[in-house]
């Protein structure tokens, strides 16, 4: 098809759930594309020979390579090329932010829309799962190597999957009662089916993972027992940004205020929703806050509309400061979350019981940009005003999970608690243990923790093979 | 899975269950706890480990019915599986060779302080185990306790067995008549816990209360079970489980407990079919 031709195709949206609909139920919002709209949407790529979307994406999947496979309708060859690079494409389909990565460079958006390269994965992905034609590629010979990796969230499943395809026994040590880590307690159904992250999972047990649950690395075996007493001859710690931080304001600790964490986790690990076949009591409240920008407070909001509530996001700063992804924001705009903005909560209020019934908050004004070259808020005077409520979800971030830190002092961390490794190997100051993701970096994104992995995984090969001595 | 190896009845509604759970037992200390999830369908809920035994591979909890969760465990049997179970957490507590050591338990706390007292004593301690109950029949664990402890004092508070009144009431007579005591410890329902700590305040004597807020996750992620000590906010599955009872904002820990009550009950309803179903054969063994 000539270049002109494909410039005339519009960017192809996928088929979803009507608002009004959606937020009656916790299935997934988009449907995803058709066969005839992938090899639509396919089409519009130009196959740039020098792609910059390959460089943009942290784990570097080959893009034009599976696009160009889904234009010709080979959808099972396109998903096993994106395996090549990418254990998780079904995941990463859906939660990327691909506008800041592989799409926020495709040419075709300088002066038209860029491919839509997420959606296509997510088809790729998703066919293949469907008709169950998930193949195992063909394993190197072992090498004698075990790995124990910490955590099965994104990073360590990720370091999971290029391990074992590099002939390495793996282990993989989880504290919850299933793996996934954020995939699985924290982003929520109707984002992410689960039974999509269990099909991820499956197929790293089919390369032969193994996956240890209900194991508390830290307490059950610390870090240098796995590697002097157990026989592993390498360590990943990807244990996540497992600490939830609160705004310390007065009422923080009344009855009706939980971190986002403890509200995901309940609503999707424990499938609170589903009370009482499942036996977590859900947060089925009246008049919810959730205080944040980012995609977590998203996630809670529309949590919060699913199980009856009326939703308000209350942020500091201005709609353009938000963090989450426009798309989100978009989402959870449409299905009637209200969004409250330069206003920032100074205290929860409560009644004889303790139980919330109220925040106070104050507006807020731009000023001049701060380190993050966002504009920092400042509060207005005399513009106090007070929200009738039953329920406040704080989403402003978490620190580092410490179990691991606080158990093995022979691990470097940084003042705010995060493990420090160096930013291409992501070697940590213990030889032999590996770390990445948000117990790096604080608090980023799944494919970023992805990239991270991808990153530690090459270190570790090499490592396990001796072609690197360690520099601890 | 995790086996259930040996379940017996030690009080009314007091059920002791020994667990196959070899990870948990190799690396148990005094004061910590686990998370358990009956099947996968359950909530996870933190059991304080009463004892273990590393050869063995087993863990002891000493569990009491008081809702869903509970009530799903003791209808299990010996034989039976429990899903999820994983341990230990939280901070183990500090043993030392202090001097003399009160270790006042109530409820489930009875079962929790028989590891604290063998390995205070181990320590060179001489260990005074004070235990309460509503009454007589209520009391377990007399002859496990005495074993391990240099004195075993048992209080009800209907007056029907020992000294009437609480464990706190036998400290403060112990301090207010000029008796050294050198660290207090508590487990138990928080109130008693409160009335302990009350009681040694006045005397400067150390006292720990072992903190059990509702948890979801028990590693830290989740925030539910926080606490206020000294005025900060405190998460008591890692910076816990047992903080300075002389710290412990004690109101804020009751109301935080009752959060779920109205959902409990609804969850206890549901169950109450199920639990008289299996009533012939769980509650009357032959």
């Amino acid at each position: 098809m000539a270049d002109v031709k494909k410039k005339q195709i519009p960017r192809q949206t996928m088929p979803e759930q009507a608002p009004e609909d959606r937020v009656r139920n916790f299935d997934e919002v988009p449907y995803g594309y058709t066969d005839q709209l992938a090899v639509l949407e396919a089409q519009r790529c130009i196959l740039c020979k020098n792609a910059k979307c390959v460089g943009a994406c942290p784990v570097n999947v080959d893009i034009p390579g599976f696009v160009s496979l889904i234009q010709q309708g080979k959808f099972l060859e396109a998903a096993r090329r994106i395996k090549q690079d990418n254990a998780l494409p079904a995941v990463c389909g859906r939660v990327c932010p691909q506008e800041e990565q592989c799409e926020g460079s495709c040419v075709l958006g300088i002066k038209h829309q860029p491919v839509s390269i997420g959606r296509l994965e997510r088809f790729a992905a998703d066919h293949e799962r469907r008709i169950g034609a998930v193949a195992i590629p063909a394993l190197p010979q072992k090498t004698g190597k075990r790995v124990a990796i910490v955590g099965a969230g994104p990073a360590g499943l990720t370091v999971a999957g290029d391990l074992i395809l590099r002939g390495h026994a793996v282990t993989v040590f989880e504290a919850l009662q299933e793996p996934g880590g954020v995939l699985m307690y924290g982003i929520p159904e109707f984002r992410l089916p689960k039974e999509i992250v269990r099909a991820e999972v499956d197929y790293l047990k089919q390369l032969g993972v193994e996956f240890v649950m209900d194991y508390v690395v830290g307490r059950n075996s610390t870090i240098r027992e796995l590697l002097e007493e157990e026989g592993y001859h390498a360590v990943f710690v990807g244990t996540g940004a497992g600490l939830p931080s609160f705004m310390e304001m007065p009422g923080e600790n009344l009855i009706g205020v939980y971190s986002a964490n403890e509200y995901l986790t309940r609503a999707n690990l424990m499938k609170a929703y589903l009370f009482p076949e499942y036996d977590t009591p859900p947060i089925r409240r009246q008049h919810v806050a959730v205080i944040g920008g980012g995609n977590v407070a998203m996630d809670s909001a529309r949590t919060a509309l699913r199980l009856g509530a009326e939703v308000t996001v209350v942020y500091r700063r201005a709609r353009e400061q938000m963090p989450a992804r426009a798309e989100e924001v978009h989402h959870a705009e449409q299905e009637g979350v209200q969004f409250k903005l330069l206003t920032n909560p100074t205290r929860v209020l409560g009644d004889k019981r303790h139980r919330v019934i109220g925040m106070e908050c104050i507006r807020m004004e731009l000023g001049e940009p701060d380190e993050s070259g966002r504009r920092r808020p400042a509060p207005v005077k005399g513009s106090e005003l007070v929200m009738e409520l039953d329920t406040v979800i704080v989403a402003i971030g978490n620190k580092p999970n410490p179990l691991v830190p606080r158990t093995t002092p022979e691990l470097q961390t940084s003042k705010w608690g995060t493990i420090v490794a160096d930013q291409k190997t992501m070697q940590t100051s213990m030889t032999g243990v590996f770390a990445g993701g948000d117990i790096v970096s604080g608090a980023a994104t799944v494919i970023l923790a992805m990239g991270q992995g991808r990153l530690a995984a090459r270190a570790m090969d090499a490592y396990l093979r001796g072609e690197t001595r360690a520099q601890a | 899975m995790f086996e259930i190896c040996a379940k017996r009845e030690v009080a009314p509604n007091v059920h002791e269950l020994v667990i196959r759970a070899p990870a948990i037992a190799r690396k148990a200390r005094p004061g910590q706890f686990a998370i358990l999830m009956v099947d996968d369908k359950s909530e996870r809920v933190p059991y304080t480990l009463c004892d273990w035994d590393r050869e063995a591979g087993t863990i002891t909890l000493v569990v009491q019915e008081v809702g869903q969760s509970s009530r799903k465990l003791v209808l299990l049997k010996a034989g039976d599986h429990v899903a999820h179970l994983a341990g230990p957490l939280g901070v183990p507590l500090e043993i030392e060779a202090f001097g003399t050591v009160a270790l006042a338990a109530g409820c489930y706390g009875i079962g929790a302080i028989l590891n604290i007292a063998r390995a205070m004593k181990a320590a060179g301690n001489r260990v005074l185990s004070i235990v309460e109950a509503d009454s007589h029949y209520l009391h377990y664990y007399r002859a496990e306790l005495a074993a391990v402890s240099d004195e075993l004092i048992q209080t009800t508070t209907d007056g029907s067995q020992g000294a009437k009144g609480h464990s706190a009431d036998v400290i403060k007579h112990k301090l207010e008549r000029g008796e050294q005591l050198h660290r207090v410890i508590a487990v138990g329902c928080p109130f008693m816990m409160m009335l302990t700590g009350n009681a040694t305040k006045p005397f400067g004597v150390k006292t720990l209360a072992a903190l059990n807020p509702i948890m979801l996750d028990g590693t830290g992620m989740c925030g539910a079970c926080r606490v206020t000590v000294s005025s900060q906010t405190q998460f008591a599955c890692v910076d816990g489980p047992y903080f300075d009872a002389h710290e412990i904002d004690w109101a804020e820990l009751f109301d935080r407990k009752a959060a779920y009550s109205d959902e409990e009950i609804q969850a206890v309803a549901r169950t109450e079919a199920v639990a008289a179903r299996q009533q012939p054969q769980q509650r009357r063994p032959a």
